[in-house]
């Protein structure tokens, strides 16, 4: 018996399969929001709970131009993406690096703000349970938006060398979802943090 | 054609081999190491149980001190669930899965290797930190705070050295490629079907590892978290288990049994995948109620996500969180119950094979019904203040892991095996062991559950005479003798069927799925022709071309 004979003779229509690419993405989406979750459900249930000062309206300022930046940094992403697959590669670059670079633009300020927290403040992930949820919980974002970081470099430097062609969009607008992941857990964070927590 | 092909012996130097095997993205031969690997940790954590059975039989046995039985249970605990049944269990959905949808491979073959080598290091760091200690009855030689290491016993005021480290490092490991193993799963299930196999003309197996799947992604991420944050305890001088700073314990315990629990259903949906595998075949009939089954697996999966403080009901909970977690247990029942009735139902008028394979589905059923119930029972509030943490417990989840997940497990080796290897297993063996495990597990686990009525707490080193647990703990622990025999005669059956057994041929059991079509063992390509499928049973068809099953799905 051989595998031929199971062909069929009529086939209904193309046999379509969801893009692999994308369906991955989204697992690791989903496993990376169960751990986010679990984080700020710590910290939500931390807050006030700490034995001893400061207290989160002492130390935290709004990082509003951060914020700002890494939420439009998804727009530029999408505009990135949408020039690409129209083969309008030199538009495609410069939105690419626009979002690295409002990327890079958050990730300086957090740094900035910590160093302040930490030298001026005295306020470290040893002070008190306020630090220990701040710190975990704003420093899991940081490192996801570090890989993010890592991985716009890569595409930038593939593309300024001119190897990312619009048959590339598939790979990109993957990427892409991991990106706007990482801009929409901030919104997250940020509520818990600035908001309810503040 | 493939299977026609004229065997290649190209003789390769041992070196090779083992480069080969080492650096392959083959998901059968990772599949293999999956099972390979879990198998020796079998034997590790088997060794475990017997010498604290040993410890057991009598009252005020000297035969381990208090200090090394501690770290055996938690070793056993840790084996047994992280580095035993998830890889076995991940190492089966891999060779079969792709096989079984007409596949090449997993969607992510690199990702597959590395979960795999996550976990074998994992499993590996575990047993690290006897490496540090001169003996295993040496102070801070292995972990010794239980498999589920509540807090504060973990902390560094109570786990001095590095024995925890080497706990939350092996967990943080494996967590991460049972994650990747994950995402395998999910995405090769939707986006690598053969043409003509819809959602739902996929094989049970494949249906119910899409979601085992999704279910690791939602519940080995919070045990991740929950490690990530033991180490900034250990390390870095955060605070979140510690009550010292007002932390709280019991947010350990919450972030654990969030694993935990699901946990137990990432162990079973595999097992029932195998079982509703092996019921149809030596029944002679097509699953029952295959959308019922399909309907079941999904709702078992989400409602299992709300059950976890079930083991917390002893911690003590407000009355509306006590009702809650009882009701939400008792609903898992549904979805579970449904599934028993339709293996049942496809036994009910079959012509029934009473081959090894069959002998442990059996088994299984009768058995997994059994540790059920008391599961139910146990998640009645009232009853589980009664016997929170005592040998009842310890008998009702081990009903579940060796009567059910062991079972099916076994069940799964004689189905495949002959797949796998391409010999047969020996049935006369196969019986053997089959019979002397049936004994030796009712013997062990029929008995455990009466000291534990009796009130014997799990995890005590010994106990005074007099109080009635003797003759139940000396029974349990004769049973293990059976249970070793029996698992001997299994190892002596693989070695001697795999070099001297009978030859397979692609379809020894006359059955109905993919993997079937092709050679035994698969080429590395597994179908020389992508194969097109247009029912649930496309090799019914292919035998039966004057009555195919797509005529009436």
């Amino acid at each position: 018996m051989s595998a031929t004979s199971m062909n069929v003779t009529a086939s209904e229509g193309a046999w379509e399969l969801p893009s692999r690419g994308k369906v991955g993405m989204i697992c690791l989406i989903v496993a990376e929001s169960a751990i986010f979750t679990i984080f700020i459900v710590a910290y939500i249930y931390y807050i006030g709970k700490s034995l001893s000062g400061p207290t989160p309206r002492e130390v935290l300022k709004i990082p509003v131009v951060g914020t700002a930046c890494l939420l439009s940094s998804s727009l530029t992403m999408h505009w990135a993406i949408a020039a690409l697959r129209k083969s309008k590669t030199g538009l495609f670059r410069l939105f690419w690096f626009v979002t690295l670079a409002l990327g890079a633009i958050f990730i300086v300020g957090t740094a900035l703000e910590w160093r302040h927290m930490i030298y001026q403040d005295n306020f470290t992930i040893q002070t008190n349970l306020f630090g220990t949820t701040y710190y975990s919980l704003v420093g899991l974002h940081a490192s996801h938006v570090i890989v993010g970081l890592i991985g716009l470099t890569t595409v930038m430097i593939l593309a300024l060398l001119g190897k990312v062609k619009s048959e590339h969009t598939e790979r990109c607008e993957v990427f892409s979802l991991y990106w706007h992941f990482v801009d929409a857990v901030w919104v997250v964070v940020f509520t818990t943090v600035y908001i309810i927590g503040r | 054609m493939a299977s026609e092909a004229v065997p290649l012996t190209v003789h390769k130097s041992p070196l090779a081999v083992v480069y080969e095997w080492l650096g392959t993205a083959d998901h059968k031969k990772i599949g293999l190491m999956y099972i390979v690997y879990a198998l020796l940790f079998l034997v590790v954590m088997g060794i475990e149980a017997v010498l604290m059975r040993i410890q057991l039989t009598h009252a005020n046995s000297t035969f381990l001190s208090p200090q090394v039985f501690n770290r055996l249970f938690t070793l056993h605990g840790t084996t047994g669930v992280f580095f035993v049944a998830m890889p076995i269990l991940i190492g089966f959905g891999n060779y079969l899965v792709p096989l079984m949808i007409g596949a090449r491979d997993m969607a992510y073959p690199r990702l597959n290797a590395f979960g795999f080598w996550m976990t074998a290091f994992g499993g590996l760091l575990l047993y690290g930190s006897f490496f540090e200690g001169t003996s295993i009855t040496q102070a801070g030689a292995a972990p010794d705070f239980g498999w589920f290491a509540y807090a504060p016993l973990t902390s560094t005021a109570f786990s001095a050295g590095h024995t925890a480290d080497y706990w939350n490092l092996s967990i943080l490991l494996g967590g991460v490629g049972s994650i990747a193993s994950g995402i395998n799963f999910v995405a090769t299930v939707l986006t690598m079907r053969c043409p003509g196999m819809t959602l739902s003309k996929m094989p049970l197996l494949a249906w119910m590892n899409m979601v085992l799947g999704g279910l690791i992604l939602v519940t080995i991420s919070p045990l991740t978290a929950a490690q990530l944050m033991l180490m900034g305890d250990r390390y870095l001088g955060s605070h979140f288990f510690d009550t010292t700073a007002g932390g709280s314990v019991v947010m350990w315990m919450h972030f654990f049994w969030i694993f935990g629990h699901p946990e137990v259903y990432v162990l079973i949906i595999p097992c029932f995948a195998f079982i509703s595998e092996v019921v149809p075949v030596f029944s002679r009939k097509a699953i029952f109620g295959y959308p019922a089954m399909v309907a079941a697996t999904v709702c078992i999966g989400f409602v299992s996500l709300g059950v976890w403080a079930h083991h917390m009901f002893t911690v003590g909970m407000p009355s509306y969180g006590n009702a809650f977690f009882v009701l939400t247990t008792m609903v898992v029942a549904v979805p579970t119950g449904i599934k028993i009735f339709n293996w049942l139902a496809t036994l009910w008028g079959g012509r029934i094979r009473f081959a090894t394979p069959m002998m442990f589905a059996v088994g299984f059923l009768f058995q997994f019904l059994i540790g059920g119930l008391t599961g139910i029972t146990l998640a009645t509030a009232p009853f589980d203040w009664q016997l929170g943490n005592s040998y009842f417990v310890v008998a009702h989840f081990h009903y579940v892991i060796v009567g059910g997940i062991m079972f099916s497990i076994f069940a799964a080796f004689y189905y495949w095996f002959p797949k796998m290897t391409g010999r047969m297993l020996d049935e006369t063996l196969g019986k053997w062991h089959f019979w002397l495990f049936l004994i030796g597990f009712h013997l062990t686990f029929d008995s455990l559950h009466i000291p534990g009525l009796l009130g014997m707490p799990r995890r005590i080193y010994t106990y005074e005479a007099g109080r009635g647990w003797e003759i139940w703990n000396m029974i349990a622990s004769i049973g293990v003798i059976f249970q070793g025999i029996a698992v001997l005669i299994f190892v002596y059956n693989m070695i001697k069927s795999y070099v001297a057994g009978k030859p397979a041929g692609n379809d020894p059991w006359d059955a109905w799925t993919l993997e079937w079509a092709t050679t035994s063992p698969p080429p590395e390509y597994n179908f020389a022709v992508v194969p097109e499928v247009r029912s649930r049973r496309p090799l019914w068809d292919i035998k039966h071309p004057e009555d195919p099953d797509w005529k009436y799905e």
